[in-house]
């Protein structure tokens, strides 16, 4: 009863505009935006939208005079006319000259969109149910940076127990990180169901979807933070998986590129060694903790039978080789994803180790990363 | 034999519950379809004023993204085809009939299971609310593989759903053209009939064009989800973009099945009030008949980014800024027929006037939306959201509201209270604006389509939008209660029953006998305004 009395006071004052001084005008209209593309853009959409405010006033004019004037209170007798073909072919010849005037200059945009080129940077967009996966293309594999980018508004936030912050439902843990003014090639795609990459500061949105590879580009001149959003529904979490983009200068950008390099080359190394079951264990359980625990629990034990139990059942005390499979390319038609493209060799090695020995499953066996690597590049 | 005949001619209604479940009386079957239609309409309504409860504040506070992805799903589906396609039928069952001076529809019993279809399939459909995993939660648009590998079980439920209401519209349709074609009166030639027959007419086309589509895109899925097959599954070699373009095949034509006949009713309703004829009737046929071509060209426009080559982003660009000019033609005629009349504003009139206006703020944004470049900030935010339902809320269902009020004395025998009609109209004009203008900003500066929570910048203008929704929602209640009080009696309503109304429907007595035109009518010198 509060919250629906609560509701009505708010709605009250709002409308009589007691508000209205503190709402944020500047939320009313497109963002001109930080690239050449997003700002020509906007500059269309402003050129359409005068246009229709021009022929809204003409026939919106014309219908209020009509009902001021022809009203039959005020005694008007009604004309008998009912056709004119010269008014017909004017009002069919005048929509056709706007709508020419609005095409042209909309086509040659469209053909700046389209304009493919060599590019200084490509990356590789994979969406995910609910989260984005950015690759920094590399000719050498060991130099490949990439890392999953995920929400990283709290729960409590969510659910109304903390204040929101400034970047509520914007912010994620690892951000997108770019050049300015170099030519940045998006290459997108996705996982699982269709998302849409879109940054509207960069005037660009595309559609992600399995089995395909979209372009785009940007040359973004200011540096900053970029926020956007998944905008193609893609189940339960889709309005929380944003896109943060960090626009940055050259040298910054180096700096930032050498330390995930040498990350990534850790990585690499890490893989490539032979592992002990104490390593595995203890990296598998870090991995478990961050990517299985929200169906499979903790314990374990899941939440049947949509998120069936590893404890002494099914595949944790199987063959090894069903497991991996499972693991990697997901199980079509429920929710278990395919962590393939997710982990890497190492964190897929030590986490199926670590469901096979935890919860007392004590199978005594074990998966290298190098063979996950085999198996990986055999598929 | 003959005098079991002579006692069917002339039986009035059956008593009691059996009267509908049998009837096969043109009046009765609209009278069932406009109730059914009602009741989707504040079904679905109450839908949406949860999404927009929701939606009154930044977080989660009455419901999860599970339920809320349900019921804005439900909302779309049991609008759209249940409440805006029935109503429609509704007023064809009625009207054309009484228009063309036929005695009923050409197949009556096909009329009958056409209606009766409707409640099982929305029964079940709505029952999936009760299932294990929920209703459906892909969005009335349904995109695979969303909608197939990843999708509810309930799923299947709501394709065996979408068949029976194909086969409902399919079944309308044929009965509506074989109606028009074979059963006017003696001299009613097809360019002397009113346009909400002539709308009909191409819109029961549209529907039998398109229908089969949309049951062969849901069979397609149902193979994918039970039969193993991988139509839109990328990992079996199939194409998810081809679902789209299936799903829009039907789509686009749907959108002006719902725009259609509301074209004919303002055609009927501001000719009768500016009591002066319709400007430019020729022009008004023809330009219906355009849209409805057009509308099988432009499909893709829904689709400018899932990465269609340029040539094919620029032609439906093009296409779609054609629709305009047959679009525009129509305002053009209304607003010349409004032009030198004689007008008077009873509740018919303003929502009509509301209608030519506010549908083409909808065309704005439509003709916004078409420019390929500039769509793709647009797609999939809340300026999309707006953009569809000014044309399908003050668009569609204020038409049918405006044909209720004008056409409520002809079928009830009496006139409903114009003070409470009047009310009715500016609460809802204003309810409608105040929930759906709000939208075109918070679309414009970002706010995707279909999230259960946004971002603090995007607050104060969905406090509005939802207060308007309640506005707009509480409202209709209203409405009820005005049709009822008509039903129960009011004024007595004369033959004719507006001063400046003209047309084969006035010259019955009202309340409508049960039974009309069982011998032709002979003096159609004045068939349409």
């Amino acid at each position: 009863m509060n919250r629906v009395m609560r509701m009505w006071q708010v709605g009250l004052s709002l409308l009589l505009f007691s508000n209205m001084a503190l709402a944020d005008w500047s939320a009313l209209n497109l963002r001109r935006g930080v690239t050449e593309i997003s700002r020509t853009v906007y500059d269309l959409h402003m050129l359409i939208f005068y246009i229709c405010c021009v022929i809204g006033v003409v026939v919106f004019g014309a219908m209020i005079i009509s009902m001021l004037l022809h009203r039959k209170s005020l005694g008007a007798v009604p004309a008998t006319f009912h056709e004119s073909t010269k008014l017909e072919i004017a009002w069919t010849v005048a929509p056709i000259i706007i709508l020419l005037a609005m095409a042209i200059p909309a086509t040659s945009t469209l053909r700046d969109m389209y304009e493919t080129g060599d590019s200084d940077l490509d990356i590789l967009v994979r969406g995910y149910q609910w989260k984005w996966q950015y690759t920094y293309i590399n000719d050498d594999p060991s130099k490949e940076i990439q890392f999953m980018s995920v929400l990283s508004t709290s729960e409590e936030e969510i659910n109304n127990r903390a204040p929101k912050g400034e970047h509520y439902l914007l912010e994620v843990d690892n951000p997108l990180v770019i050049p300015i003014n170099k030519r940045v090639r998006f290459l997108v795609t996705a996982q699982d169901v269709i998302h849409a990459f879109w940054v509207p500061d960069f005037g660009i949105k595309k559609d992600a979807i399995p089995g395909y590879i979209h372009e785009l580009w940007a040359v973004v001149e200011e540096p900053g933070i970029y926020r956007g959003q998944c905008a193609e529904l893609c189940g339960i979490d889709h309005g929380f998986m944003p896109i943060v983009v960090h626009a940055v200068e050259q040298d910054e950008y180096d700096v930032w590129v050498a330390e995930q390099q040498d990350a990534a080359r850790e990585i690499f190394e890490t893989v490539g060694k032979t592992w002990t079951m104490d390593e595995l264990l203890v990296k598998g359980e870090e991995v478990y903790v961050r990517n299985c625990v929200a169906c499979h629990q903790t314990n374990g034990q899941g939440i049947p039978p949509a998120f069936p139990s590893l404890v002494g059942q099914g595949l944790s005390i199987g063959p090894i080789e069903q497991h991996i499979e499972i693991v990697l390319n997901g199980k079509s038609g429920t929710a278990m994803q395919a962590f393939g493209l997710q982990l890497n060799a190492a964190e897929l090695a030590a986490v199926i180790t670590y469901e096979r020995n935890a919860w007392g499953n004590g199978m005594n066996d074990m998966v290298q990363p190098k063979e996950i690597n085999t198996m990986m590049a055999s598929q | 034999m003959s005098a079991v005949i002579e006692e069917h001619h002339h039986h009035g209604p059956d008593k009691g519950i059996m009267r509908w479940v049998f009837t096969t009386n043109h009046k009765d079957i609209g009278t069932l379809y406009l109730w059914f239609s009602f009741v989707m309409f504040l079904t679905a309504g109450l839908m949406a004023l949860g999404i927009r409860a929701e939606l009154f504040q930044p977080g989660l506070q009455i419901m999860q993204p599970e339920l809320f992805n349900q019921l804005t799903t439900m909302h779309g589906l049991a609008m759209v085809f249940g409440a805006v396609m029935p109503a429609f039928v509704g007023l064809a069952n009625w009207l054309v009939p009484m228009m063309i001076g036929a005695p009923d529809m050409a197949l009556p019993r096909m009329n009958n299971y056409s209606f009766w279809i409707l409640p099982f399939a929305f029964g079940m459909l709505i029952s999936t609310f009760f299932m294990d995993g929920g209703a459906p939660n892909f969005g009335w648009t349904f995109y695979a593989p969303l909608s197939t590998d990843y999708a509810p079980p309930s799923v299947t439920f709501f394709i065996f759903s979408i068949h029976m209401m194909g086969i409902s519209s399919i079944m309308g349709s044929i009965n509506i053209i074989v109606t028009i074609l074979n059963l006017r009166a003696p001299g009613m030639t097809l360019m002397k009939m009113p346009l909400f027959v002539w709308t009909w007419l191409i819109t029961a086309y549209l529907l039998i064009a398109v229908m089969p589509v949309l049951a062969g895109v849901v069979t397609m899925m149902l193979m994918d989800i039970h039969f193993g097959t991988a139509f839109f599954n990328a990992g079996g070699g199939g194409d998810p973009v081809l679902f789209q373009h299936v799903f829009w095949f039907f789509g686009h034509p749907e959108v002006y099945i719902m725009i259609l006949p509301a074209f004919g009713i303002v055609s009927a309703i501001i000719p009768t009030f500016a009591r002066k004829r319709l400007f430019g009737y020729d022009s008004m046929v023809y330009a219906t008949a355009s849209i409805a071509f057009l509308s099988f060209i432009v499909w893709a426009h829904h689709m400018f980014t899932v990465g269609i080559p340029i040539a094919g982003e620029l032609y439906f660009m093009y296409a779609t800024l054609l629709i305009a000019v047959p679009t525009g033609v129509k305002i053009f005629n209304w607003v010349a027929t409004m032009w030198q009349g004689s007008m008077t504003f009873e509740t018919p009139m303003l929502f009509s006037i509301a209608f030519v206006i506010l549908f083409s703020i909808g065309g704005f944004s439509g003709l916004m939306l078409a420019i390929t470049p500039v769509d793709f900030q647009y797609h999939d935010t809340y300026f999309v959201v707006a953009h569809f339902h000014y044309v399908l809320v003050p668009g569609s269902i204020f038409s049918i509201m405006a044909a209720v009020y004008y056409w409520l004395p002809k079928w009830t025998g009496n006139m409903y209270d114009e003070t409470l009609g009047k009310t009715h109209f500016w609460l809802s004009f204003i309810g409608v604006n105040i929930t759906f203008f709000p939208q075109h900003f918070v679309g414009l500066a970002g706010m995707p389509r279909r999230i259960p929570d946004y971002a603090l910048q995007f607050a104060d203008w969905n406090m509005v939008s939802s207060c308007g929704a309640f506005l707009f929602g509480f409202s209709q209640v209203f409405f009820l209660f005005i049709v009822i009080k008509c039903i129960r009696g009011g004024k007595k309503a004369t033959d004719q029953v507006w001063e400046g109304a003209h047309g084969l429907e006035w010259t019955i007595p009202s309340p409508a006998p049960y039974h009309t035109f069982t011998t032709p009518p002979k003096n159609l010198a004045e068939a349409h305004g």
